[in-house]
């Protein structure tokens, strides 16, 4: 057994659990979203066991370096750090459904390391300037940061699909469309907008706290390694620009009274802004070997 | 006079207007959209290019106009640096604007509780208990007072009591004469600050970057094994600077895994100061030397020269070939009596014909045409003894037909074969002589930077994770038994408080 067939299998697990939500929440059946709870617990249990197995075989090799070094295994990581504060969210708010738009992504990021053919999952040494104790500071933080974006991000999504009690609910019950009816229905059983609100809120600023911790272990290494904190390299310059986003969300929202739509709006642009700080920089030139 | 005092109120006001204009958080949120959208096209254009890269990349036209509007350097531009003035200022008015009122809520001269506020919050937990009102009270207090920062135990008067609950089945039993106790408790007055602090921090931030590009410098020196500098020169515009000592590079040491990736790159420095050894270190990337406020990083290496290389000299008469380890600047005796060999230099490149050949080496070759006799005449004691004559002879008359510069170069191990010479050289191996590449910097800045970080994450801490909690219990005596009112409220983070009332009500319960 090694550590990438651990993760292959915990792929499938997550792709489990997230049609176990998704299919709840179709459904209706609040059993199947207490099943995708377990299936997503088994699967995140598997998604740490293949890091640590990773992590081990990389010192059996005799690279000893912690598994955050290359695009397969920041993927896996991701993966992790979305499950665990899905995980976390969910016990704590008690609220079982809103894993609807998060389960996907979990999956998604797995099995992009794991099926797509351009990232190798073989374990290459560490280049002399990645062999720092940073490394795992910065990865660790980046990425809690990027899961914090990611769960707000499915929450958006979330939210901009359910109607308002009183704007859709009327027109429908108007023209009494069954089929309509019944997507309505589908759609009230997302919990209450004011609690997505809060969450959304909630998990931007999370992000928010560890992308800024995690920029700021980025240049505090950049700074042992190479004498710059900061030389707006593109993937630098992304993160900042990602951060200016969210601090412009929590301004709309903390000083300009933004909520509910608008704010899941911004946030939507703000994890686009993730995603191409993580994947788009590569076409771009500069420092960072990986995302 | 009145035309004075108009335009002083009228100074005041534009100056007031002012003001209000960096107090706006719209501004905040346009300043900072400007940022964001601006520093894309510097992770488009990539920045700090030569201008031939530029002009062809982008042709005449946008050539001139990016350059007009500074985008090859954009993140230095005045308009990036504008913007972030603006921003600066306008962290710097708000938050003296709304420092005012934040102060005066964290240091209030009294602190009271209205418990209509409290009654007017949606969400409650209510409950009976069975207990008196005298016991349960102080048990109570001394609840919140432990969970809480702040206590405060009062009576309320039969005229405040109202019938403003929110809860209807309270209102119904309601009687005059009940007996009522509310216990107010809070926290957390002074996380308002949290956010003074976040702002506070980028102000650090930029000062550092202000100080350290007035009193800071980039710059760069290349120093070879065994040599010493005592200067580096401007990655800008390669101006040499004092290092204010000297520093020594021992010795450079590259190691591979056998992927083939660089494992470590590894200098030995060491610092002399006043001619006297100070101390030495070895520099990895991500371990730099610092001293007297200059860091050395390891940045770069190279080949310098070689110190010394194994040749392979084959003898075109008898096909023996020998083995000969030299260091450079040392001559030897060519076997079979061939003549001599001095190993002269290590170059980089070597025209030949107009190809460049790349690193080798070059020597003197003094061949001596091979003569029957004085092969087999010659023992070693006379050959010495020709040599010298030779030197002689050679410095003497003007015949130099035989001493000739040979180039031997490293990839390309047959060439000298195509010489034709009595011998052909070629290099078997050689040991290098590296120059290391030192990033120095000096930055003072730094450390503001780094307080600001510390701020920043400090201060998010607070203002996302802490926040200014009220509770309030609201203790009722019925004919049997109490009614007890839990609500509170926070100045953030409204279903946290919800849940951690929850959570306190049921704790209530509990004693
Ligand atoms: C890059 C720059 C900035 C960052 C990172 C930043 C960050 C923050 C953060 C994290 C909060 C707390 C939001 C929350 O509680 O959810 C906040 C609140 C606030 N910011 Fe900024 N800020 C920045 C610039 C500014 C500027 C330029 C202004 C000037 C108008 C400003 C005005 C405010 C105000 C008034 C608040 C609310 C304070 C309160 O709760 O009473 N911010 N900011």
């Amino acid at each position: 057994m090694n550590s990438s067939i651990i993760l292959s299998i915990t792929t499938f697990v997550y792709a489990f659990a997230s049609v176990l939500y998704i299919g709840s929440w179709t459904f209706k059946k609040d059993v199947m979203a207490k099943a995708g709870f377990f299936i997503l617990t088994a699967g995140f249990t598997g998604n740490t066991m293949g890091i640590i197995l990773r992590w081990i075989e990389s010192y059996k090799i005799g690279y000893g370096r912690a598994p955050f070094s290359n695009m397969y295994e920041s993927l896996v990581f991701f993966s992790w750090t979305i499950a665990a504060l899905y995980l976390f969210v969910e016990l704590k708010y008690r609220e079982r459904i809103i894993g609807v738009f998060v389960t996907p992504i979990i999956f998604l990021a797995i099995a992009y390391a794991s099926l797509s053919p351009s990232i190798s999952d073989k374990i290459t040494p560490l280049i002399p300037a990645l062999k720092s104790n940073w490394l795992i500071a910065h990865v660790v933080t980046c990425f809690l940061g990027y899961a914090g974006f990611a769960v707000a991000f499915g929450f958006s999504i979330m939210y901009l699909i359910k109607p308002t009690e009183s704007g859709r609910g009327l027109q429908i019950s108007e023209n009494n469309n069954k089929a309509e009816t019944h997507l309505h229905s589908l759609f009230s059983k997302l919990p209450s907008l004011d609690l997505m609100d809060e969450l959304i809120h909630q998990m931007v600023m999370f992000g928010f706290l560890f992308l800024t911790i995690g920029i700021i272990t980025g240049s505090v290494w950049a700074n042992s390694a190479w004498g710059t904190y900061w030389s707006w390299d593109p993937k630098e310059s992304w993160s900042l620009i990602t951060w200016f986003v969210y601090a412009i969300l929590l301004h709309l929202r903390m000083m300009r009274g933004w909520h509910g739509r608008r704010i899941a709006w911004v946030s939507i642009v703000g994890f686009m802004a993730v995603l191409f700080t993580y994947f788009g920089v590569n076409l771009l030139p500069g420092l960072h070997s990986y995302a | 006079m009145t035309i004075n005092s108009e335009k002083l109120s009228g100074n005041l006001k534009s100056s007031n207007s002012v003001w209000k204009f960096f107090t706006s958080v719209k501004l905040t949120v346009i300043v900072l959209l400007l940022l964001a959208a601006t520093s894309v096209i510097g992770t488009i254009i990539p920045q700090n290019g030569t201008e031939q890269f530029y002009l062809q990349k982008y042709g005449d036209v946008f050539f001139k106009l990016f350059n007009a509007l500074d985008i090859f350097d954009m993140y230095n531009a005045w308009w990036f640096v504008l913007l972030l003035i603006l921003l600066s200022i306008n962290i710097v008015v708000c938050s003296i604007d709304k420092l005012k009122t934040t102060w005066k809520i964290i240091f209030p001269d009294k602190i009271t509780f209205n418990i209509e506020r409290f009654r007017h919050l949606k969400h409650k937990e209510v409950f009976e208990l069975d207990h008196n009102l005298e016991t349960i009270e102080d048990k109570y207090f001394e609840f919140i007072k432990k969970n809480f920062s702040v206590a405060i135990k009062e009576q309320i008067l039969a005229k405040e009591k109202g019938n403003n609950y929110n809860n209807e089945e309270l209102d119904k039993n309601e009687k005059h004469n009940d007996k009522r106790v509310a216990i107010f408790g809070e926290r957390g007055r002074w996380t308002r600050f949290g956010v003074y602090v976040v702002h506070l921090s980028i102000l650090f931030m930029l000062a550092g970057g202000v100080i350290g590009s007035l009193w800071g410098f980039k710059a760069f020196v290349a120093i070879p094994e065994g040599a010493t500098v005592d200067s580096a020169f401007l990655r800008d515009n390669e101006t040499p600077v004092e290092l204010g000592f000297k520093i020594r590079c021992n010795s450079f040491s590259v190691t591979f895994y056998d992927t083939g990736q660089p494992e470590e790159f590894k200098s030995s420095l060491t610092v002399i100061e006043d001619d006297k050894e100070s101390f030495t270190k070895d520099i990895i990337v991500n371990d730099p030397l610092r001293y007297k406020g200059l860091s050395f990083y390891q940045s770069s290496y190279g080949i310098d020269s070689a110190k010394s290389a194994l040749f392979k000299i084959t003898s075109k008469e008898s096909g023996m070939t020998y083995s000969q380890k030299m260091e450079i600047g040392q001559t030897i005796d060519v076997p079979e009596s061939g003549g001599k060999f001095t190993l002269t230099d290590f170059v980089h490149g070597y025209n030949f014909q107009g190809h460049n050949l790349g690193e080798g080496f070059v020597g003197k070759l003094i061949e001596k045409h091979s003569d029957k006799h004085d092969k087999v005449n010659t023992d070693k004691h006379d050959e010495v003894n020709t040599d010298k004559h030779d030197e002689v002879n050679n410095s003497d008359d003007k015949n130099h037909t035989d001493e000739q510069e040979i180039y031997i170069p490293i990839k390309f191990p047959t060439f000298d074969k195509m010489r034709r010479g009595e011998f052909s050289f070629e290099i078997e191996d050689y040991e290098k002589k590296y120059y290391t590449g030192l990033q120095v910097t000096k930055d003072p800045g730094v450390w503001y930077v780094y307080l600001g970080f510390i701020f920043m994450i400090i201060g998010c801490w607070i203002t996302f994770f802490m926040s200014h909690q009220t509770i309030c219990v609201e203790m009722i005596k019925k004919d049997k038994g109490l009614n007890i009112i839990v609500s509170g409220s926070a100045n953030k983070n409204g279903q946290g408080m919800k849940l951690k009332i929850t959570d306190i009500a049921s704790k209530m319960k509990q004693l």
